[in-house]
């Protein structure tokens, strides 16, 4: 029993990339809903990004291996939208800092009533 | 046992910066911090065989966004610079929460039978990548260059405000 629990633990399968890019996204997400700064949540949501691609590319690794790499195409997709991503969301944050002269995601509340 | 090894560092490394990268309050310091978590997970592709997507990682991630990042908090940096990153008044739910479902996560990947193949990755995928996106995947390809196109030119006028036409 133990045994087989070590030879799982040593030999990396799909398993301990899944494990990671998981709890790297969940690290990510616990940025964006626990911090007040808001480029801090722009930060954690580059965070869950790249987790994502880990994702992918594993499957890609373990599951398709030697056939296509799809998963690899598709994360350089990702890639260059989350550039565009951050790209965006600054513009935006930085236009908003103009009005607010604040980067608190409580400050901005336009929407509420 | 080597991969092991490795494996086991790198994950350190990358989960370790990650959440230091939360639960720093410098926000500078988390930015660098999130620096040393991309150039973790460019590892991490090495370890998979995805040399190219290794090399666009530290390119774009380590490179690029983080420069894009270090800029928005020199433009909105006030104060105190300890100060400068709280946490929100419901980081501890988030935290309980987050916490169950890393758990829930690695328990349903475990459990979990996968169809896993037993070819071997190809040595190089450069030219693999290339071949695909430029024949079957051709649409998309250009479809993100208009897209990056367009967010480059709509962040501008956004920063940069539109005139009024007199």
């Amino acid at each position: 029993m133990i045994d087989i629990l070590m030879d799982k633990i040593l030999t990396i399968g799909l398993e301990h990339f899944l494990i990671l890019s998981g709890t790297l996204f969940f690290i990510g997400l616990f940025a964006v809903l626990a911090k007040k700064n808001v480029i801090a949540v722009l930060m954690g949501i580059e965070i869950m990004f790249s987790a994502v691609n880990i994702n992918l590319v594993a499957f890609n690794r373990y599951t398709a291996a030697g056939t296509a790499l799809t998963g690899h195409v598709f994360a350089i997709f990702v890639i260059a939208l989350a550039a565009a991503e951050v790209a965006v969301g600054l513009a935006l944050i930085i236009s908003i800092y103009r009005q607010r002269t604040s980067t608190d995601v409580q400050d901005y509340d336009w929407l509420k009533w | 046992m080597a991969m092991a090894a490795m494996f086991y560092l790198i994950a350190f490394i990358t989960l370790g910066s990650a959440l230091m990268m939360v639960i720093n309050k410098n926000i500078f310091h988390s930015a660098l911090l999130m620096l040393v978590s991309f150039v973790g997970v460019a590892a991490v592709y090495i370890l998979l065989h995805a040399d190219f997507l290794a090399a666009v990682q530290v390119l774009v991630y380590a490179g690029a966004i983080t420069v894009f990042i270090i800029f928005g908090i020199m433009f909105t940096m006030k104060g105190d610079p300890k100060k400068t990153n709280p946490f929100s008044k419901n980081a501890i739910p988030a935290a309980v929460l987050l916490l169950l479902f890393i758990v829930i996560n690695a328990v349903t990947v475990v459990i979990t039978v996968w169809p896993l193949s037993n070819l071997n990755p190809p040595e190089t995928t450069v030219r693999a990548i290339a071949d695909l996106m430029l024949s079957k995947y051709v649409v998309g390809f250009e479809v993100t260059a208009v897209l990056l196109l367009t967010a480059m030119v709509g962040a501008i006028v956004i920063v940069k405000g539109v005139k009024k036409s007199s």
